[in-house]
């Protein structure tokens, strides 16, 4: 699960630090935005088979690939 | 009886004071006075829209009454079924005070609608957030009282900053620790403060010392000219100080009664980009059009694949929302470019970005070209406020009358 999302990241932001800084703040450093933001909604719905509607997505619990790991493995659970 | 607009005068924030006293000492004893809050609340909108704003009051009791019966009824609905064209027929109807408020100046003249009243726009935001997430299952109950808590809350009830459902009702019912509410007190207060700072003084600086003979000035040139450069950085000073202290007012007031309303404004003219300027400029109204219209949009036309270029997608959004945003302003050319500019100025602002990224070795970064990227955001700002203001509309016509 974990090395899926570092990869749905690493498409999305077509960095590799999303992989080897899991704490960096996504949208804080322009990696990621609203238009990413909902390419990772999507591609978590058809890869992980979570679904999380836009209004659910709470930047502050999205912001690092750590906290988008942990709110996927909770929405798994 | 009398008539008191919000956070307009010494007496207001006198009344605000003296009021909140005993909210503050309940809650610094880690109590709520449910009962006293709905007491003030209730006087506070009796006195904006009561007196010789009667009208208005009724306006806003006959939108609200109407629009909880929508909710209620969609609710019940969302329970049952989920149809997209119920969805959109909704919002549709939710919507429709707020475009009869806004078409009929353009229609008649200037003549404002006997259905609006002050704040319609900000209690429509929030209306129409709340269905949007009821149709996402976010809102699980619907809670009659606390539904109407949230609409009429006093503090943001003219202009925003505009709150969440879910957010709002989570402050509403949660009891802070005492150190926690010392903290939101002493936020609150130094808000207040320092928008005092803002409106009354610096805002009143430029808005009424300055403005008129500079306005006059530049109509009296016509044309391009020093003076209308000059007026368009003192408007921008103006609108800037003059929504930033009353939003800190309205966060400030909230912080008092134990509600962390949003803020609204987080130094946009540092901005060093025009989508980074969105992000720190009216927040609460960008975010709102963020999540509600641009978001779904794009979630929308990709889960549907309607189109393919990622890029297209976002640009459509863009459009989508500024020109939407241009409108609700009011329909007039200059709004409506507003809205225009700013789709191109971050349609613009994206592709740089992308270029930015691929060539990132060949483009130099430092604190020179970073202070020039905060100067050309600061200027693009500035002259779509020019447009805004609807000056260069008064200039036309000045000309023609002559």
């Amino acid at each position: 699960m974990k090395e899926q999302i570092i990869e749905i990241l690493q498409d999305l932001t077509g960095s590799d630090e999303v992989a080897t800084n899991l704490d960096i703040n996504l949208f804080g450093a322009g990696l990621i935005d609203s238009m990413a933001t909902v390419q990772l909604l999507l591609e978590l719905q058809t890869q992980c088979g979570v679904d999380v509607p836009v209004s659910e997505f709470e930047r502050s619990e999205w912001e690092t690939p750590n906290k988008i790991i942990a709110k996927v493995e909770s929405l798994k659970a | 009886m009398i008539n008191m607009q919000p956070y307009q005068n010494p007496t207001y924030f006198l009344l605000i004071a003296l009021t909140l006293l005993p909210v503050v000492i309940a809650n610094l004893c880690e109590k709520k006075i449910y009962w006293y809050q709905t007491l003030i609340s209730f006087g506070f909108l009796l006195l904006s829209f009561g007196g010789i704003k009667w009208h208005q009051g009724i306006a806003l009791i006959v939108y609200v009454v109407l629009e909880i019966i929508l909710i209620k009824l969609y609710f019940n609905y969302r329970l049952r079924s989920n149809n997209s064209w119920i969805f959109y027929l909704t919002v549709f109807i939710a919507i429709i005070p707020l475009i009869i408020v806004k078409i009929t100046p353009a229609i008649y003249g200037g003549q404002v609608s006997i259905i609006g009243f002050l704040g319609i726009s900000y209690i429509t935001f929030k209306i129409v957030g709340m269905i949007m997430e009821i149709r996402d299952g976010a809102i699980k109950e619907f809670k009659l009282w606390q539904t109407i808590q949230f609409l009429l809350f006093f503090p943001t009830i003219s202009s925003g900053p505009i709150d969440r459902y879910r957010r709002f009702i989570g402050d509403y019912n949660k009891q802070l620790s005492r150190e926690k509410y010392l903290d939101l007190l002493e936020k609150g207060v130094w808000y207040i403060f320092l928008g005092f700072l803002y409106k009354f003084f610096i805002a009143y600086f430029f808005g009424t010392l300055l403005m008129p003979q500079v306005a006059q000035n530049a109509l009296a040139h016509g044309g391009l000219s020093w003076w209308l450069v000059a007026y368009m950085y003192i408007w921008s000073m103006d609108l800037f100080f003059d929504f930033a202290g009353y939003s800190l007012f309205a966060v400030g007031t909230s912080y008092i009664m134990g509600i962390a309303t949003p803020m609204n404004f987080n130094k946009p003219f540092a901005a060093p980009n025009i989508k980074e300027f969105w992000n720190r400029w009216h927040m609460t109204l960008s975010f709102w059009f963020r999540d509600y219209i641009y978001m779904r949009l794009v979630f929308f036309i990709m889960k549907k694949k309607l189109i393919k270029s990622r890029i297209t997608i976002a640009n459509l959004g863009y459009l989508t929302l500024f020109l939407i945003m241009g409108f609700w302003h009011g329909v007039t050319w200059y709004y409506i470019v507003y809205g225009l500019f700013h789709a191109c100025a971050i349609i613009i602002c994206d592709a740089w970005l992308r270029f930015k990224k691929k060539h990132r070795q060949q483009i130099p970064s430092n604190r020179f070209t970073k202070l020039f990227a905060i100067f050309l955001t600061f200027n693009t700002v500035c002259f779509s406020f020019l447009i805004f203001s609807g000056f260069l509309n008064t200039m036309m016509f000045h000309h023609i009358m002559k």
